[in-house]
């Protein structure tokens, strides 16, 4: 609970045992790695703002599973929710992670002349590209526990920032609770609006609390890149246009990232980071480079094939309905992205979304001719 | 504004903060202190960075919470650490509800009522009809025989119902219980519970652990409570950790029917088809003595005091907790233009069969006490009983092409 770090010493009055969670019924990350033995080790330990185990996992102990994908169960409440409870966040980074070790370093990589190639994906197929990742400001709480002064001064703090961009990159202020009928219709047509999640997986663990409330999204005229602030994580950073221009999109993501976080910088302000883990965001799921790369493609033959699964886990990539992570694909479309956040660059991963997309495209044509993919088939990368 | 923001935000979080701030507040953090109602908890900011934006909320949290109180109150916390912006979360976060004035905060425990009192007392004054509980006492009375003309006619009445909730004392309310005390209070009551003999004699389906077979039949026998899913009670916490230490007992008899953990420690319900009100509320008082001495055995009590009655986690409950009502077939009354007034004046509320989020469905209405504390248990259900009765008498004489009159509003407690 925020601010709950009384609570902490009125639970220690019963046993470990009387307070463990039932996770008989559970499948994810949390519960399979939160032994009886862990948790007595870390229940009585707490963060410097008062976050404890209990408020880790609270998530994962009200959302036993999801049908699509397996959740991490757990979230951090603040930068050093990875610290004081390294015991059972080690082990859900490294099962979440392939392995991820906690004596691994993390390679940050945000120049985009390292990227070979993607202005090119064939726009036949790909629809759009969109690149994103999230920033959490040090020294403020984040979204499962942050308190309502401490929303409002990283909203405060990002619109100052946000609004000495410049060029390209200039643009406005959207905060959710202040917002016309009219602005808030074009944020829904432009797919920029981000509602009051409705996921279990989030209001369990408190991200929705005090609602909207220092919520809201600042876009540049262009429309080309977007920031959510206080939504799952302080910041979310998207980039995206419509066709296959992934070089272009990478661009302008790295260029808008490296620019706020001057502006941050400037304001006395750095983004937690470290470099073990890379960028600290809520989700255990979104440490290290936070980054999702991906495209909306039609691979209505490819989709059918029986080998489609196996050829996306050996180029590393996901797929997700356009309607992101909770939805199932349309008509054949299919959002594609890296499956990895830890572990690999930035560079790395749009470089395997950018090969990987080329090649699922030489396969949907190759079916097309009633041909074969056998002889393409990747290699596991 | 930006401005002092930046220069709070430059300096370290932690001493600089509670300096600026000001005021006897120690610098530093306090990790490890002995607790007691009152004690300030450590904050960053001031309460003015921190004070909710309630300007679009129709609740009575909301009507309450001046600036000036949130300040006093917002460094409090009970003895066992439940803070006022706990206490005020589902208020903030569920601006107003489309049928209903909703209250907008819950206690987290027994002793919420008394360190959050100054924005309490104005709550319970607004939602319990001026109750003041600074100077009025709250009247007890379970004594079913005082009940008089408790028959229905069952022509109109196809079931009547009577619900309080009771909490265990010395255990936190479902929004702040930790999932030790939650097991607790299932042990206590499902142990107390097994004592009861006779027509009260039952089982407990726990949640976690129930069959196919034995849920079904639950809700065939319209008994089963599900995971809340109104926003109302998930913003307050108390559906965490669901199902653990959850269930339903009921006697053999499917008469009687205790709710364990759920928006309360727990919910009794006597309930029956037809119009039988008298033997519903008989074995209500009947059942919930025999549950009280059970627990008294085992050295437990049930959050009472003279001030605000039974003490349960939502204010608008506190008092009896009792609702008395009846499923009532009032089709020709239901179209006339005088029907909310004449319920108003006989201090009743209509709501559909569904329950409280519900509307009425083919002039069948769920029919029940408006009131909840300054009035006893007995007088709350004669009031059903005697306003039911009306009502009835009113649908008939419709059906006769006569006239009906609106009553005189029952003179209220004060």
């Amino acid at each position: 609970m925020p601010f709950g770090n009384t609570h902490n010493q009125m639970k220690l009055k019963y046993s470990s045992e009387q307070e463990y969670p039932d996770l008989s019924q559970h499948n994810n990350h949390m519960a399979k790695l939160l032994t009886p033995a862990i948790y007595e080790r870390l229940r009585s330990k707490q963060t410097p703002s008062g976050f404890t185990l209990d408020d880790v996992i609270q998530t994962g102990i009200d959302n036993p599973g999801h049908p699509f994908i397996m959740t991490v169960g757990c979230v951090a409440g603040d930068e050093e929710t990875y610290e004081v409870f390294k015991e059972l966040l080690d082990p859900v980074i490294e099962d979440r992670h392939g392995g991820y070790k906690p004596s691994d370093k993390h390679k940050t990589d945000l120049n985009p002349d390292n990227l070979k190639g993607g202005d090119d994906l064939d726009p036949n197929y790909v629809l759009s590209s969109r690149v994103r990742t999230g920033r959490s400001v040090r020294g403020f709480c984040l979204p499962p526990h942050c308190s309502r002064g401490e929303r409002r001064a990283v909203e405060t703090l990002s619109i100052e920032a946000l609004d000495t961009l410049s060029g390209d990159l200039k643009g406005k202020y959207y905060a959710l609770k202040n917002m016309t009928d009219a602005e808030q219709q074009q944020l829904i047509d432009d797919h920029f609006l981000f509602d009051k999640p409705v996921s279990p997986l989030l209001l369990a663990s408190g991200m929705a609390r005090d609602w909207p409330d220092a919520r809201g999204i600042w876009h540049n005229n262009n429309k080309t890149f977007l920031v959510w602030v206080n939504e799952e994580d302080h910041l979310r950073v998207i980039s995206m246009q419509q066709g296959g221009n992934m070089k272009e999109v990478f661009n302008r993501f790295c260029t808008g990232l490296t620019k706020i976080e001057g502006l941050f910088k400037d304001r006395g302000h750095s983004f937690m980071w470290n470099e073990h883990l890379g960028y600290v965001l809520t989700c255990p799921s979104n440490l290290g480079t936070g980054l999702r790369a991906g495209v909306h493609v039609k691979l209505p033959n490819m989709s059918k094939h029986a080998k489609f699964e196996e050829v996306l886990k050996k180029l590393r990539l996901q797929k997700r309905g356009t309607g992101g992570v909770d939805t199932a694909a349309v008509g054949g479309v299919f959002d594609i992205s890296n499956a990895d956040r830890l572990g690999f660059s930035e560079v790395e991963l749009v470089q395997m979304v950018v090969d990987g997309i080329k090649l699922l495209i030489e396969m949907e044509k190759k079916l097309e001719k009633g041909q074969s993919i056998d002889d393409i088939m990747p290699a596991q990368k | 504004m930006a401005s002092s923001f930046s220069r709070l935000l430059t300096s370290k979080r932690k001493i600089g903060f509670l300096s600026l701030v000001g005021g006897s507040v120690t610098a530093g953090f306090l990790l490890h202190r002995d607790v007691s109602a009152g004690v300030p908890v450590r904050r960053s900011y001031p309460a003015s960075a921190e004070y909710p934006d309630l300007r679009k909320h129709n609740n009575c949290m909301a009507s309450h919470l001046t600036p000036a109180i949130y300040a006093k109150l917002c460094d409090k916390a009970t003895p066992n650490g439940y803070t006022l912006d706990e206490a005020i979360q589902t208020g903030v976060d569920n601006p107003g509800h489309p049928f209903i004035k909703t209250v907008g905060m819950v206690a987290g425990d027994e002793e919420s009522y008394e360190v959050f009192a100054d924005l309490l007392d104005p709550i319970i004054r607004e939602r319990h009809n001026g109750y003041d509980p600074r100077i009025m006492t709250h009247p007890t009375d379970l004594d079913a025989s005082k009940i008089q003309s408790g028959q229905f006619d069952e022509r109109y009445v196809l079931s009547s119902r009577v619900r309080t909730g009771r909490s265990i004392r010395g255990l936190s309310l479902p929004p702040a219980c930790t999932r030790a005390e939650r097991r607790e209070v299932e042990r206590v009551v499902v142990d107390a519970l097994a004592g009861l003999k006779g027509d009260l004699t039952g089982k407990y389906y726990s949640l976690t652990q129930m069959t196919d077979k034995e849920q079904q039949q639950l809700i065939d026998d319209h008994f089963l409570f599900d995971k809340p899913v109104s926003p109302l009670l998930t913003c307050a916490g108390m559906a965490r950790d669901w199902p653990d230490a959850r269930g339903i007992w009921h006697n053999n008899d499917k008469t009687f029917l205790i709710w364990i953990n759920e928006e309360d420690h727990t919910r009794v319900i006597s309930m029956e088809k037809g119009g039988n009100m008298k033997r519903v509320f008989e074995r209500f008082c009947k059942g919930l003595k025999e549950v009280e001495r059970l627990i008294q055995e085992r050295g437990w009590e049930f959050m009472w005091n003279e001030r605000l009655g039974y003490i349960l986690t939502c204010p608008s409950n506190l008092g009896t907790g009792l609702r008395a009502g009846v499923h009532v077939k009032l089709p020709l009354m239901s179209k006339d233009p005088r029907f909310s007034k004449i319920l108003a004046n006989l201090r009743l509320q209509k709501r559909g069969t569904g329950g409280v989020d519900t509307a009425a469905v083919g002039g069948t209405f769920d029919i029940s006490n408006l009131d909840r504390l300054g009035l006893s248990e007995v007088q709350l259900v004669q009031t059903v009983v005697d306003g039911v009765n009306y009502l009835v008498e009113c649908e008939k004489r419709l059906e006769k092409g006569q006239d009906i009159k609106v009553p005189q509003p029952l003179k209220q407690f004060k």
